[in-house]
């Protein structure tokens, strides 16, 4: 089978933002220069707004230069239940694939951190909101697995919008399946940092991202088991204002530490060394 | 959570046919002289046990749903109380509360001495609002997990009974970390150390319904269902509106139902309910769980803790077909 380089994949791969050109601040409206928003990381100089970035960028923005080397990349879905909405699974896959330039919901790997060789794993909210099916529970899960393996330090970095409804049960069980990885990865002394960005909901929250030994978590990111439509509905009340935050959530105890973008390297790198892995 | 369309009204309208035959023998039964129309009874009643039969032998997945929410249909205290002799309930997370959604508790099932964790739906109105129809709070699962060390502690066997809509989408509930909470218990029931078996006796909501469900051996009441998500939540995304039609193309399409749910290997195993659903005969149901729960014990009695782990991690890991293919093609910027 033909293979892409990483770098072939990565000119492929969808810019969250285009090069040379003036784009506006999701959050603020600002208008930044195109390379100014690259070099602060897709975060806005103006408003501190952290945009959401593809896997691949995400990777790019975390390891040493060159230091990557992906795992599994030809994995893609086989729509075991042959999934038909208003659209097939499978036309929407093709449209995903097309889109994202990926073959599935993540990215997998290792790479170096500051110098620090760690198993890194990414998701990807532009192929289907980066929901979680089969491809990103046996990626996931390899990636651990290789991290137990090799004695090496485990990053995921979430961004999705919980489980793939077009594998229902399958989409569920690999909840199942990454917290029984993570499990071993546990007794085996394993360090997994679980990095939480713009959206971490439903079964990704309630699986590996709460699993971290260390729980880290972008600025302002929404991170929720329930999306707040569902709760409205269901309380039938306005949510207290900043509910679901990043901010709330460390108030509430359930992450370690907010962490800005542009430190996210550094923290990654301090853990790793404190839990002397 | 309590889908769009929760509602009391159990009409269900698939099986009006059979309730028109039930009426028409109340009315002969009743009558004084009854013994004359022993003969039209008897042949009405065939009729009737006919097309319960035919009717539950073929329901399409969104009537399953609606069976598995039926109001009459057995909940896990009631399985509980016709199958334990000695239920001793065990309450409490020892961090916030009690959560009334999922029972814990000691109880023999046969000679077994068992944990016991089940959700609770509640019967009467208010019953029902106190245990959120179901719906249970992180200190409902994280009661089940302190419960199950417990028993892992003693070397007794969990005896899991799934039946919610889905773990509680609320305020509080997000405070105190549902998401972690549902985590840790995939995570450490993973890994105890005691035979773990799980049944889906109605609904099996999502998360919510896996956070009590990693189990060696996972069965599903015959007419149970079992998915990623409801079938109103899933019309609601999907076709952008819950109704009759959407739900019922919804439900088909997620694979929820027990027979789908063992032809994918989702599950292990299906446990047959009387004719017409468990609800028609709430104490044959439970004599059929708990031949099952037994047959399933006395085998998984006979392994070593290790070998116990690893086979329901393997069980697990295994779940999820993948395909390979090339990298996409460039994408155009
Ligand atoms: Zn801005």
């Amino acid at each position: 089978m033909a293979k892409q380089t990483w770098e072939q994949a990565d000119i492929a791969a969808k810019k969250a933002v285009p090069e040379g050109l003036w784009v506006q601040c999701l959050k603020c409206g600002a208008t930044v220069f195109g390379k100014t928003l690259e070099a602060s990381l897709d975060v806005c100089p103006k408003c501190d707004h952290h945009h959401r970035v593809t896997a691949r960028v995400r990777i790019r923005q975390l390891v040493d230069p060159e230091s990557f080397e992906q795992f599994n990349a030809d994995l893609t879905a086989s729509d075991p239940l042959g999934f038909v909405d208003v659209k097939t699974y499978r036309s929407r896959i093709e449209a995903a694939r097309l889109k994202s330039g990926e073959n599935d919901g993540c990215l997998t790997g290792v790479g170096f951190v500051k110098g620090r060789k760690v198993v890194l794993a990414a998701m990807d909210f532009t192929f289907l909101g980066g929901s979680m099916g089969s491809v990103v529970g046996e990626k996931l899960a390899r990636a651990t697995e290789h991290a137990i393996d090799h004695d090496l330090p485990l990053v995921i970095v979430s961004c999705s919008g919980g489980a793939r409804m077009q594998e229902s049960g399958y989409s569920l069980m690999q909840m199942a399946k990454t917290s029984a990885v993570l499990g071993r990865f546990d007794d085996a002394g394993g360090l997994f940092i679980s990095v939480l960005a713009d959206p971490t909901t439903g079964g990704v929250t309630a699986s590996f991202a709460m699993l971290g030994d260390v729980i880290l978590a972008e600025p302002r990111a929404l991170i929720g088991f329930a999306g707040p439509r569902v709760i409205r509905n269901t309380i039938r009340q306005d949510l207290p204002s900043g509910f679901q935050t990043s901010e709330f959530v460390k108030n509430s105890g359930f992450v370690d530490r907010i962490v800005h973008r542009r430190d996210l390297r550094s923290e990654i790198g301090r853990i790793i060394d404190y839990a002397g892995k | 959570m309590p889908p769009a369309g929760y509602s009391p009204n159990y009409e269900l309208e698939f099986e009006s046919a059979v309730q028109e035959i039930d009426r028409q023998i109340d009315a002969l039964d009743s009558k004084d002289d009854s013994a004359r129309f022993e003969a039209e009874i008897q042949s009405l009643r065939s009729t009737r046990n006919d097309l319960l039969r035919k009717i539950y032998g073929d329901l399409s997945p969104w009537q399953t749903v609606r069976v598995a929410r039926h109001p009459l249909r057995p909940h896990s205290d009631d399985y509980i109380r016709m199958m334990c002799r000695d239920y001793c309930e065990l309450h409490g997370d020892r961090h916030f509360g009690d959560d009334p959604a999922i029972t814990c508790g000691f109880g023999r099932i046969g000679s077994r001495k068992v944990m016991l964790i089940g959700h609770c739906k509640g019967h009467e109105t208010a019953d029902k609002i106190r245990c959120h129809f179901g719906c249970a709070h992180p200190e409902g699962y994280r009661k089940a997990l302190l419960k199950m060390k417990l028993a892992e502690k003693y070397r007794l066997p969990i005896v899991t009974l799934i039946d919610t809509p889905g773990a509680y989408p609320g305020v509080g509930s997000e405070q105190r970390g549902q998401a972690e909470a549902i985590a840790r218990n995939l995570m450490e029931m993973s890994r105890l150390r005691t035979p773990v078996v799980c049944v889906v006796i109605g609904e099996g909501g999502s998360g919510g319904a896996l956070g009590i469900g990693v189990g060696d051996r996972v069965a599903m009441l015959e007419h149970a269902w079992y998915s990623v998500i409801s079938p109103e939540g899933c019309a609601a995304i999907l076709w952008k509106e819950a109704n009759e039609e959407t739900n019922t193309i919804a439900a088909r399409a997620l694979n929820l139902t027990a027979k789908d749910n063992l032809k994918h290997g989702l599950v292990d195993a299906i446990i047959p309910e009387p004719e017409g659903g468990a609800h028609r005969n709430p104490e044959a149901a439970a004599a059929q769980l708990q031949s099952w729960i037994l047959d399933q014990l006395a085998e998984l009695s006979r392994l070593q803790p290790e070998t116990l782990v690893r086979q329901r991690f393997e069980k697990f890991r295994s779940i999820g077909p993948v395909v390979s293919m090339e990298m996409p093609a460039p994408a155009e910027t």
